[in-house]
């Protein structure tokens, strides 16, 4: 389907283990995620799909395991964490956006504090990806003007001014009114299309049959089946992961 | 009361004048003051967390006539008969160190409260851009907590003003203390505390409303206007 992917492996995941006090949230994760591909991250609520999400960028302490993304050993304690989440970009579900800062601002801040742009050339870039997201004029709004589905553009705007090589997305449209999600799933797509490496948590099957290269399917802790979009949606193998399927389809 | 106006308004003009300037340097050491240990508090350090607790939960639990006769007497006596050198404080830095103190930290916990209230989104956000843990507080996280926070510091200013009368035990000739004296020559109380209150109401009336007119500049709906 995705003809950008190559051999070069992008994330690696080796037996991940996260627990909150004795609550054990991830139980062994292993994955690898390969350049420009899109994977898609499924299952029930309280599965570990997010926390999963969340170690790869160390949002959340891992209790055990190894996440190498690209040159940067995310678990290795010594590791510069700034310098290795300048290189992985995250959408939240909330959007996240600050709402004491313009759109422009907000695009423009990281990329201009971390000294990788000028203000000038952040602000050409910001609006360069305002575009490319197709909400330019709304560039001097602050974000509690703006829509859902558009906060959500801008957000994805924010995290690409970085120049990531990888994109999080932790459930982008689940916070939106049903009529934003579509615009905001096509601003991913034409991302995927791109050749963005890009791992996305969702609750849209139908969004995750058509873009993703391949699916997780993650319930009490584990990757309890993965697969093409096909093998998952159309014949899926493990009794959890029907189960889940028949429930949301 | 008019010939108390006449005759002793100016020694209460510059009573107050003292009253301000003990406020003023109190305030912005309690804003440091506050600011450090409000940070301290929220910070993922169980030291430094431990010690803002410390620092709150004794100055608060400790009278602040109690904190002015410590500092005032205690602290230059132990310095001359236990440590071996002299120290003298004046009234006035007396004054500003037990107010900076005592502000400070009930600023800390307005500070703590107010980061707290930011949504942990906000901090998540920006350190996924990775941006530094300083910057992020800085840049993000503070600037939406002062909103919160205006309304409370205000109303902690305005009672740190009004304990400055506190320091008149110490002997400083602020507003009370000067006031004491011009009813030790006039007999006359009724009036001359009158004046004194009202002369209170006044600045403290101006500082509220100032706050109001702070409040709103902050407000996003009032920079959301200006954009339009």
């Amino acid at each position: 389907m995705n003809t950008n992917i190559s051999d070069t492996i992008k994330i690696s995941v080796k037996d991940l283990h996260k627990s909150f006090g004795k609550n054990e949230v991830l139980c062994g994760i292993s994955a690898d995620v390969k350049e420009g591909e899109v994977v898609c991250v499924i299952g029930p609520s309280g599965g570990g799909k997010s926390t999963f999400l969340r170690c790869i960028n160390k949002l959340e302490d891992v209790t055990k395991g190894q996440i190498v993304v690209d040159e940067y050993e995310i678990t290795d304690k010594k590791v510069d964490i700034n310098k290795a989440r300048q290189n992985i970009g995250m959408v939240f579900q909330q959007f996240n956006l600050f709402p004491n800062k313009t759109v422009l601002e907000n695009i423009m801040l990281a990329p201009v504090d971390c000294k990788l742009l000028t203000k000038e050339e952040a602000k050409v870039r910001a609006l360069e990806l305002l575009k490319r997201v197709g909400i330019e004029d709304k560039a001097n709004a602050y974000p509690h003007s703006l829509s859902g589905g558009q906060q959500q553009r801008v957000a994805i705007a924010r995290a690409l001014a970085m120049n990531p090589d990888v994109m999080l997305f932790d459930e982008p449209t689940s916070a939106l009114d049903p009529e934003m999600v579509g615009e905001v799933l096509a601003v991913m797509k034409e991302l995927a299309e791109q050749g963005m490496t890009m791992v996305i948590v969702t609750h849209e099957m139908g969004f995750a049959r058509d873009v993703a290269d391949r699916v997780l399917f993650i319930a009490d802790g584990v990757i309890c089946e993965e697969g093409t979009p096909a093998e998952i949606f159309d014949n899926p193998q493990q009794k959890r992961t029907q189960d889940f399927l028949a429930a949301v389809l | 009361m008019l010939e108390i106006i006449q005759n002793f308004g100016p020694t209460l003009l510059e009573a107050m004048g003292k009253t301000l300037t003990m406020a003023f340097y109190s305030l912005i050491f309690a804003s440091i003051i506050g600011l450090i240990f409000g940070v301290f508090a929220v910070v993922k350090n169980k030291f430094l967390n431990i010690l803002a607790q410390i620092f709150v939960d004794i100055i608060r639990g400790v009278p602040m006539i109690v904190l002015a006769y410590f500092v005032f007497f205690g602290i230059p006596y132990a310095c001359k008969n236990m440590l071996g050198f002299n120290l003298t404080l004046s009234a006035l830095e007396a004054g500003i160190i037990c107010l900076s103190l005592n502000c400070g930290a009930y600023m800390a916990e307005i500070i703590r409260g107010g980061i707290q209230a930011v949504p942990k989104g906000q901090m998540e956000a920006a350190r996924s851009l990775g941006l530094p843990y300083l910057t992020a507080m800085r840049q993000i996280i503070l600037p939406q907590a002062i909103r919160t926070m205006i309304p409370s510091i205000i109303n902690q200013f305005i009672i740190t003003l009004k304990d400055t009368s506190i320091l008149s035990i110490i002997g400083f000739p602020e507003l009370v203390n000067s006031a004491k004296g011009v009813v030790a020559l006039t007999f006359k109380s009724f009036q001359v505390w009158a004046i004194v209150g009202v002369m209170y109401l006044i600045i403290i009336t101006i500082l509220s409303k100032l706050a109001k007119v702070l409040e709103r500049r902050l407000s996003y709906e009032y920079k959301h206007k200006r954009h339009n």
